[in-house]
């Protein structure tokens, strides 16, 4: 963990409904109580973590939710558009470029060019030197990243887009940006993944096209949603023997409950085991949190836990 | 009711949801379930587990459809009156395939296979996956093969983007007008008017002219063709909405998930799309049951020790708490399907991903008392 708050840039990885929000979210409240400067970037629509916050979204905008922690969506568009400013020099002339019909068909026709302009404003994010003189650079950038399919998505947009462009203005940045993603000593990456199959066979792929397609290690995988060991065998045995034997409803219930819970936890454990011989970097665990629903208070537990374990 | 009422008479079932849901399971198990009622199912999967793949028996990727060994069902007891096959999209294959009916002659074909612009289409235009299955359920119920199609529907950032995939289809598509503004001289610059060149020059600035070429150039050759694929396209998108097209909605009972499948199915609304019906996987499930934690463990402890008691009955208000949630998150997806049904699949000890696995998701898809008013 301490390693991972030394970079730059920190992208947390995995797919929809591993908890990457809530582990993008710990690490930033880490980082930030380290004495940090933190920003934390969602790329979804859904602004989950600056909801948690506060009340409305963050917007476009970087934004303070707690003391030296912030949070920014961002939009593909609003990143074109301010990437075109950037490469003009002139906000005027940008914006007319930008809601002219060609540049609008060509926007649609490039592959990949609203990505590009979404990463390169987490890039942008994470240079010392900001665009405006006046923003203030942050110490570390933590992305909340969709992994998709078996593609890094994002990482490898910058060198998917150099590709396209090969010379100009364009590719330069793209270039510059590519770099910087796959030097380790900048860029991290730690990936989120669950105890069960599907999510764990998906980590072990995603860590060998990070390697394979970027040079890129994984610096931490976070096993999330550990149920705890509560029961040990003998206690399973004990259960077992009397369940369904028991005549009120509530009380065999419980016993089913406590036979259930015994077998999804030791399940996990066999997963944790899996992703631990198949992976060669550190993997830690988080608990389940049996609170419906998981808000500051819940991330900062397992933001505290998170740094205790690693 | 079971999903086979839902979805009878259908042609083509598409299950959505967002990711980690359980949506290439419950695909799998509807198909496996119609399939043993006599039907010739086809199943489209994006992404699927191994291990579920390969207790199929599909060891290799296929963009191709193969047929299910009945064998395989035999041998664990389950009466398969029709035909499964099951078939995983590669999005690339598809656009391939797509450009080699299309075109009019072997250069051009060569000319689009072999151009950069062509090459990043596949991968990086966003939507294109999703297209791309839409694409390959349409060819296939053109082709009137099967009595049912089911698509298990690639994992969106967000379930919406799936529905705008033929839209951004026909408007990258549209996008073929550049080439009459990349031709320097043509009649569009000109046409355009003076504010045109200073566009031009300021892209120019950004890009570099080899981007520009090339998307010329693959406009250029894509040129016919185009239109053609766009009318498609526009028909691929038809299917959704035709009658014979049911809407599945698959979600887990988490907040966010109901969350994300209540915006879904307000957008199918919307855009006046049917839908047919919620499942819901992985539910906690506590049914008859009125006591508390707090309550049993008196019980608890005389059957099983102090110490053991205590714990089982602690674990047992934890598992309370997470059934109160999601009783709580299906009745606010109950308010919001209204009269359609709602499908609840509970949480398993085990993942599942393999034939009896399967077989038991289709136990709580097919039973008559799985949909609960």
């Amino acid at each position: 963990m301490q390693r991972l708050l030394e970079k730059r840039l920190v992208f947390v990885a995995g797919k929809g409904g591993v908890g990457r929000t809530t582990v993008a979210a710990a690490v930033g409240l880490a980082a930030a109580r380290s004495g940090k400067r933190t920003i934390v970037c969602e790329v979804a629509r859904q602004e989950r973590m600056s909801h948690a916050f506060r009340r409305e979204g963050a917007g476009f905008r970087e934004t303070e939710l707690a003391p030296r922690l912030f949070g920014i969506s961002i939009d593909p568009d609003k990143s074109l558009e301010e990437f075109l400013v950037d490469q003009i020099g002139s906000r005027r002339l940008a914006s007319l470029l930008f809601h002219n019909r060609i540049f609008d068909y060509l926007a649609a026709a490039t592959p990949g060019l609203r990505e590009m302009a979404t990463i390169g404003k987490v890039w942008e994010l994470a240079q010392l030197e900001r665009r405006r003189g006046s923003d203030s650079p942050y110490d570390l950038v933590v992305v909340d990243m969709q992994a998709t399919g078996h593609g890094l998505g994002a990482l490898r947009t910058p060198r998917t887009f150099a590709d396209i462009a090969r010379v100009g203005p364009v590719r330069r940045k793209a270039e510059m940006i590519d770099a910087f993603l796959r030097d380790r000593g900048q860029t991290g990456v730690l990936a989120v993944a669950l105890p069960e199959e599907m999510p764990v066979v998906e980590t072990v792929e995603f860590a060998e096209a990070l390697r394979r397609q970027m040079g890129l290690e994984l610096d931490l995988t976070v096993m999330n949603a550990m149920l705890p060991e509560r029961f040990s065998r003998a206690d399973a045995d004990a259960i077992e023997a009397i369940d369904g034997a028991h005549g009120a409803p509530a009380v065999a219930a419980a016993l089913r409950a406590a036979v259930s819970e015994h077998h999804r936890a030791r399940a996990q454990r066999a997963q944790l085991r899996r992703l631990r011989a198949e992976l060669d970097g550190e993997v830690v665990t988080l608990p389940y949190l049996f609170q419906p629903d998981l808000g500051l208070a819940e991330w900062q537990r397992l933001s505290g836990e998170l740094e205790r374990r690693t | 009711m079971s999903v086979a009422e839902l979805i009878e008479g259908r042609h083509v079932c598409i299950c959505a949801g967002a990711g980690g849901v359980g949506k290439t399971t419950t695909s799998a198990a509807i198909a496996m379930g119609m399939a043993s009622r006599g039907l010739k199912v086809a199943v489209l999967t994006i992404d699927p587990a191994k291990r579920l793949a390969s207790s199929l028996g599909l060891s290799e990727l296929a963009n191709e459809e193969r047929r299910i060994e009945p064998e395989l069902f035999e041998r664990h007891g389950i009466e398969m009156r029709g035909e499964l096959w099951a078939m995983m999209l590669d999005a690339k294959r598809t656009w391939d395939e797509l450009i080699e009916r299309r075109a009019p002659d072997r250069a051009t074909r060569d000319a689009i296979l072999g151009n950069r612009i062509y090459q990043q289409l596949s991968t990086a235009v966003a939507g294109t996956t999703e297209y791309m299955a839409l694409e390959r359920i349409y060819e296939l119920h053109e082709e009137r093969r099967y009595d049912l199609l089911v698509l298990d529907t690639p994992p969106t950032r967000n379930a919406l983007d799936f529905l705008d995939a033929p839209e951004r289809l026909s408007r990258f598509i549209d996008s073929r007008s550049l080439q009459l503004f990349l031709r320097p001289g043509l009649f569009g610059v000109r046409a355009l008017g003076r504010g045109t060149g200073l566009i031009f020059g300021m892209l120019k600035r950004i890009t570099g002219s080899d981007l520009l070429s090339d998307m010329s150039e693959f406009f250029g050759v894509f040129g016919d063709m185009a239109v053609g694929i766009r009318e498609r396209a526009t028909r691929v998108g038809e299917l959704m909405a035709d009658p014979r097209t049911a809407f599945l909605l698959v979600t887990s009972p988490r907040t966010d998930a109901v969350d994300e499948a209540i915006a879904f199915r307000r957008r199918l609304r919307e855009s006046r799309m049917p839908f047919d019906g919620a499942i819901v996987n992985r539910v906690h499930e506590v049914t008859g049951v009125d006591a508390s934690a707090d309550d049993v463990e008196p019980d608890l402890g005389a059957l099983l020790g102090d110490e053991l008691g205590r714990k089982v009955a602690r674990n047992f208000a934890d598992y309370l708490r997470v059934a109160e949630r999601d009783r709580e998150n299906v009745r606010r997806l109950r308010r919001e399907v209204r009269a359609e049904p709602l499908i609840e699949v509970p949480l398993f000890d085990d993942d599942v991903h393999d034939l009896e696995g399967l077989a038991r998701v289709c136990g709580f898809l097919f039973a008559e008392d799985a949909v609960r008013a």
